[in-house]
């Protein structure tokens, strides 16, 4: 198995694409959207982490098992802000919160 | 494929100088190095995780006073970091792919213009903080958000109304600043020194296509540092850029 070699011109574009993206992202900022400033702010970083994970970590050209692991530190962190806000939002739902 | 690898060891009686007794092949070991380096990098998703989790949910608690304590951050500063890191995180790439091509002499002027980059960062973020001391916005007995208006942080009075009584918020979202910015330097520091301690090698012409692992791993923890900026930046930096123009 040769191991693949990624083309600088490749390089080069995933530059110039994480510097337009970045670009936008602080153009958009600049306009009130509302709740959607948020979502299109982390919509944006997540395009560009994933064009660094891809084309500069090789995840695209490594085996299964590397992405795998790769996939699980993010399906972790998923768990910890899922759970962690499932109890800090649901807070005195059910049950009125003592001393409150 | 493995076994012939492993004759191929047996016969010759001798293998590649860097290579390690208990892999069979040049790239067994390369896969080795590289799947325990994403292993640590979990860890460091975690490590960050657990800020990034605070950060959410004070976030969605203090929505409001974040966006106006972020405007007070320089975030063309902010973007200028970003630029630079993923420089960086390019020329980090460029010398992997000279070790590659087995050109020796480009695998040091790549390392030494990312080391470079990374150092620029770390100066950018110097005068970040000296300015936050300056002006009175480091959490603590001196912490003063109001009733300052310099450039780069000047809302309406409207917006400075909204803000009374909520001076403990506003220093929730600058410890978050501080710890994550913070956090993240420490790695940078730590990524420049691991790249200048690889200067050395890779000027002895230890590296090359068959061997480059430890450009390699140290590449996957330069772009991860990388990662967790593109993250922090509009975070942190963007929040509020609607609210003064």
């Amino acid at each position: 198995m040769a191991e693949h070699v990624s083309s600088p011109k490749m390089y080069v574009m995933v530059f110039l694409a994480l510097l337009v993206l970045t670009v936008i992202t602080v153009a958009v900022a600049y306009q009130d959207l509302g709740a959607f400033n948020d979502i299109v702010a982390l919509t944006i970083a997540t395009v560009k982490a994933l064009l660094v994970v891809l084309f500069f970590m090789h995840v695209k050209y490594s085996t299964r098992l590397t992405a795998l692991t790769a996939v699980a530190g993010v399906f972790f962190l998923a768990i910890l802000i899922a759970m962690t806000l499932n109890d800090y939002m649901s807070r005195g739902l059910v049950l009125p919160i003592p001393g409150k | 494929m493995a076994s012939t690898a492993f004759d191929t060891h047996l016969h010759e009686g001798h293998h590649h100088p860097s290579m390690q007794h208990q892999f069979d092949s040049l790239e067994q070991q390369k896969e080795s190095s590289t799947l325990g380096m994403w292993m640590f990098l979990v860890t460091e998703i975690m490590f960050f995780g657990g800020l990034f989790v605070s950060y959410v949910v004070y976030r969605t608690r203090f929505h409001g006073v974040f966006a106006l304590a972020s405007s007070a951050l320089n975030w063309r500063l902010g973007a200028l970091n970003t630029a630079v890191l993923i420089a960086s995180s390019l020329t980090m790439a460029m010398a992997i792919w000279a070790a590659q091509m087995n050109r020796r002499k480009l695998i040091v002027v790549f390392l030494i213009i990312t080391i470079l980059l990374g150092s620029t960062f770390l100066v950018v973020k110097y005068f970040e903080y000296a300015e936050k001391f300056e002006h009175h916005l480091v959490p603590g007995p001196g912490f003063q958000l109001m009733g300052k208006t310099y450039s780069g942080f000047a809302p309406d009075p409207e917006h400075y109304s909204q803000l009374v009584g909520k001076t403990d918020q506003a220093q929730v979202f600058f410890s978050l600043y501080f710890v994550m910015t913070g956090l993240h330097a420490l790695h940078m520091i730590i990524g420049i020194g691991v790249l200048t301690w690889l200067l050395f090698p890779s000027r002895k012409g230890k590296f090359d296509s068959s061997y480059y692992n430890p450009l390699e791993c140290t590449g996957l923890y330069w772009h991860f540092v990388d990662l967790v900026w593109i993250f922090l930046f509009p975070l942190l930096y963007l929040l509020g850029a609607h609210i003064h123009h």
